[in-house]
């Protein structure tokens, strides 16, 4: 039996056992993964320094207050999540209890990745948790430090059977991914996104996919273009560029173009200095074949600002390329990396035209004063998520679904959402065996009563339709 | 093989046009599905009659009224329904504003089964179109009087350049998914459930599953035997027994089942006369194919007979029919009956029983007749499965209030009422910011220090909000 295998069945024995599924206990695992957190922030913040050059501030800011956030709402809200959700009642069912009530699925397998190791491993292990499942986490084997932690980390704070660590690169995930699971959550790219569900489809698995794609930023000629430079570089060249939902290119008028590139400058100065590479804020590509990954689709093209690079140390220094042709490589997969091509286009439609020729993305930004431009964008375009005049943002709000749309991904989650996304909604209808004479009405009659029974049933029919100001009825617990 | 790759353009265009978007239109189609269902009763219940012998009454009751219900709940609450949804906001994003707004997919698949062949077709639709997208939809072939006025009747009363019928068997629906959906939303059978999910994976297509198995109903010796006995054979002889959510085996205490099968003795009689044979009230097996599959069942069987048995081959007819002394790993224990034979198994307490269904996979639907509410709530608490409901049988999917859907082998996704408009949208996260508070930003840009990162830390906390 492979380790995976093992994995799947000792995280399922320890589900079945039931102990997963009492408030109290997931409330103890959740505040024993804050304390983990809490405890082992400086453990964390070397392994991401060796992983990505991460600055440690930005170990807490990125990856960490996250997941804080998500624990501290869950611990405050479970009770309120996991009751039954009573549900408008029709006259017929008055005398019911009708409501919606969350329940685990099972075994959840969680594949994180590697850019930001920590918040999209543990991101959906919260839900996991929260909800009333068993996990199987497979931390991404690129952020290789991070991995090793967390393997030896998450089993001294949580129940070892239940939310297993299970270490690996590609076979070990196929061997993974050939096991029954309840729910599959991917985190990753499209291409493996495709895989993992064409390996669910064997057991009929539901699966989550944050997936990526370019997520385009649109600067208008009217806004301010001082402040979006500053929010854009911010964005862009944080985590060094490996971020899902970094701005991966810039659409904007030649006259913007120029403004913005001296913006960006200036901004850079300010938030590294002269020199990134000396800056302990700026980070490092992950590995040896991403570096070379950028760095080729850059080939062929001087940049305005950047294009330096240090292969031994995987450095390559916050790049902007400018009037970049559409059909570029670098506009053909998404960059991930600190190299922002700013591509030229003539107003807002054709910058909507240009968003709606290719795959809905991630996130699209767009800087911009008018309203009605704004109003423009929001509507004539779609994307997992979409913010005005900031980057980014939106996923420090955990009231707010984080998912994408189409190629970007399927099903959401922070907050609240991560729950409903791992939970059963299931339908519950508690009725009692009285007003018998009344449902007698749609039991088949023989034949010659057909007439006036018929009446009854159309009657019936009418006023079990729910009225149009519904009766809400709250429902007590059980 | 023709993939209708022109339509799924001509769609596409449409959808990229705008115009199944405003509020207005989308109305104007659902107005115009209620005028069809109206305007052609009888030519449905008609081709209901053909296919599948349904009885008027319950083809009005389950293929009409309940698409008439769902339509009319539909408008009442679409513009509720597509309102932005204003979220909680921490300190970062106090002066912002953060909002969930419901867009439409684009262009969606609705392959529909045979059972309830307008029903379970026209449901999801009414989803999709309050949603916004533009729909491509393939009734099931088997049911093939319903599938011809479907063709018909959608091109006559809905925008032909949003919606479109596409026919044909698994040829045709293969060549059909070769074509890149944003949605597709499939009611049937597992074995299919999983070549769909095959050809949608490489393109990425998010997808929901209604499928089905073996319901299981615990009938608890505390109960009002007539009572429950009335309302398991209206929910089991349905349609013949041809319900995803009819109740398919019965588990109870042997003195249960003594008091049960004379009961269900004397309800019979009622429904449907001393000969169900001639009974109009009683539907048909869809095909030979079927109605074969279901007579192999019985006849493999080890249980024994105690009510029907009786069946016409040639009008496809089989008797409502109990059986007794069941063994577990009996062939109608195999794979979900679908058809009106109900074998009643004995366990000797609840226990055993929730071991028993927790044995198998879970279930669409989950029953339980009981007077008392603890054993009520013991099996609600210990079993799972897409619906639940107690001391009746199929009403908890005609509640537009309730999500419709599976779990596990049963399906996944969901549907009905607001469900439905939800599983057809994207939810998508807004964010608008203005260019003040620019100093807050700050906190968040390198040069990095402690103190910026304590302020960043509070700003961004779900209490921060409460001090203000």
């Amino acid at each position: 039996l492979s380790r995976e295998r093992q994995a799947n069945i000792r995280a399922r024995q320890a589900f079945l056992s039931g102990r997963a599924r009492p408030l109290e206990f997931r409330l103890q695992q959740l505040h024993a993964l804050m304390k983990m957190i809490k405890e082992r922030e400086s453990d964390i913040a070397t392994a991401l320094k060796q992983d990505l050059n991460r600055s440690q501030y930005d170990t807490p800011l990125l990856e960490l207050t996250g997941l804080e956030n998500d624990i501290k709402m869950a611990i405050n809200k479970l009770a309120v999540w996991a009751a039954p959700r009573p549900v408008e009642r029709s006259v017929l069912t008055l005398r019911d209890q009708v409501y919606v009530q969350p329940q685990p699925l099972g075994v959840v397998l969680i594949i994180g990745a590697w850019n930001y190791p920590w918040a999209l491993t543990l991101g959906p292990l919260i839900g996991a948790i929260a909800a009333g499942n068993a996990a199987v986490v497979k931390p991404s084997e690129l952020s290789e430090c991070s991995s090793l932690l967390l393997r030896a980390l998450l089993p001294r704070y949580l129940d070892k059977d239940l939310y297993p660590v299970v270490p690996g690169g590609v076979s070990e995930t196929q061997e993974l991914l050939r096991q029954r699971w309840e729910h599959i959550f991917y985190t990753g790219s499209s291409s493996v996104g495709r895989l993992v569900m064409e390996a669910a489809a064997a057991h009929l698995t539901p699966v989550t996919l944050e997936l990526g794609g370019k997520s385009p930023c649109y600067v208008h000629p009217d806004c301010n273009i001082r402040v979006a430079a500053r929010r854009i570089t911010w964005g862009k060249f944080v985590n060094c560029g490996q971020t899902c939902i970094a701005p991966d290119y810039v659409l904007c008028d030649p006259s913007v173009q120029n403004q913005l590139i001296e913006c960006i400058r200036l901004t850079l100065l300010e938030f590294y200095g002269a020199d990134p590479k000396s800056s302990p804020d700026y980070g490092r590509i992950i590995n040896q074949r991403h570096f070379n990954r950028i760095m080729s689709l850059m080939e062929g093209y001087t940049p305005v600002i950047g294009g330096q690079s240090d292969a031994s140390q995987r450095y390559i220094a916050p790049t902007v390329l400018r009037d970049v042709p559409p059909q570029s490589r670098l506009m053909q997969e998404e960059i991930f990396g600190p190299v922002l091509p700013l591509v030229a286009v003539s107003d807002i439609d054709d910058a909507i035209r240009f968003i709606n020729e290719r795959e809905k993305p991630l996130a699209l930004y767009v800087f911009c004063t008018d309203q009605k431009g704004i109003d423009k964008m929001l509507e004539e375009t779609s994307s997992g998520g979409i913010l005005i005049n900031d980057v980014l943002m939106h996923y420090t709000l955990n009231s707010l679904p984080f998912g994408g749309v189409g190629q970007s991904g399927m099903g959401r989650y922070h907050g609240k959402h991560s729950f409903d996304q791992l939970s059963h909604h299931r339908s519950c209808l508690v009725r009692s065996l009285t007003m018998e004479s009344v449902h007698l009405s749609r039991h088949v009659a023989p034949h010659f009563h057909l007439g006036r029974h018929l009446v009854l049933v159309l009657v019936w029919s009418q006023i079990s339709s729910t009225v149009q100001s519904p009766v809400r009825v709250s429902c007590g617990s059980l | 093989m023709e993939t209708h790759s022109a339509v799924l353009q001509k769609l596409r265009n449409t959808f990229r046009s705008g115009v199944t978007v405003p509020e207005k239109f989308r109305r104007s189609q659902l107005t115009q599905l209620l005028t069809l269902i109206q305007e052609n009763e009888e030519k449905i219940l008609g081709a209901l009659h053909k296919d599948l012998s349904k009885p008027k009454f319950e083809a009005i009751l389950s293929e009409l009224e309940i698409v008439l219900n769902e339509l009319h709940f539909a408008l009442s609450n679409l513009r509720n329904w597509m309102q932005d949804e204003h979220v909680s906001k921490i300190l970062a994003t106090k002066v912002d504003e953060c909002f969930v707004r419901r867009e439409p997919l684009g262009v969606v698949l609705i392959i529909g089964p045979w059972n309830y062949p307008m029903h379970l077709l026209l449901l999801p639709l009414v989803g999709a179109i309050a949603a916004g997208n533009c729909v491509v939809i393939k009734p099931s072939e088997v049911t093939s009087a319903m599938e011809a006025v479907i063709a018909e009747l959608i091109p006559k009363y809905l925008s032909p350049d949003c919606f479109t019928v596409v026919c044909g068997g698994a040829e045709e629906t293969k060549a059909l998914l070769k074509n890149k959906f944003d949605h597709i939303f499939y009611t049937g059978s597992q074995s299919v459930a999983r070549s769909i999910l095959q050809a949608a994976a490489p393109l990425l297509t998010p997808v929901t599953l209604e499928l089905g198995g073996k319901c299981p109903c615990f009938i608890h010796e505390r109960v009002d035997i007539i009572a429950a006995a009335h309302r398991l054979a209206w929910t089991k002889y349905f349609n013949l027994g041809q319900s995803c959510v009819a109740p398919d085996y019965v588990l109870c205490t042997k003195e249960t089942r003594d008091l049960l099968v004379p009961a269900l003795k004397q309800v019979l009689l009622e429904f449907y006369g001393e000969k169900p044979q001639e009974c109009p009230d009683l539907a048909r097996i869809v095909s030979p194919k079927h109605w074969t599959r279901i007579m192999g069942l019985l006849g493999k069987s080890k249980g024994k007979v105690v009510l029907g048995g009786e069946s016409d081959e040639d009008s496809k007819y089989i008797a409502p029919t109990v059986l007794v002394d069941v063994p577990e790993d009996d062939s109608l224990m195999q794979e979900e009956i679908f058809g009106p034979l109900l074998p009643l198994l004995t366990v000797s307490s609840v226990d055993e029983a929730i071991d028993f269904m927790n044995n198998r996979e879970k279930p669409l639907a989950l029953y339980v007749f009981s007077d008392d509410s603890s054993v009520v709530n013991t099996v609600l608490k210990k079993t799972s499965s897409g619906g639940f409901c107690s001391n009746d049988g199929i009403i908890h999917m005609a509640l537009p209030g309730l999500p419709f859907g599976g779990v596990g082998a049963s399906g996944f996704g969901n549907y009905h009422g607001r469900w439905g408009f939800e599983t057809f949208s994207h939810k998508r996260a807004v964010l608008l910011r203005g260019w003040a508070l620019e100093r807050l930003n700050g906190l968040r840009y390198p040069p990095y220090t402690d103190n910026k990162l304590s302020w960043l830390r509070w700003t961004t906390s779900p209490k921060s909000c409460s001090i203000l």
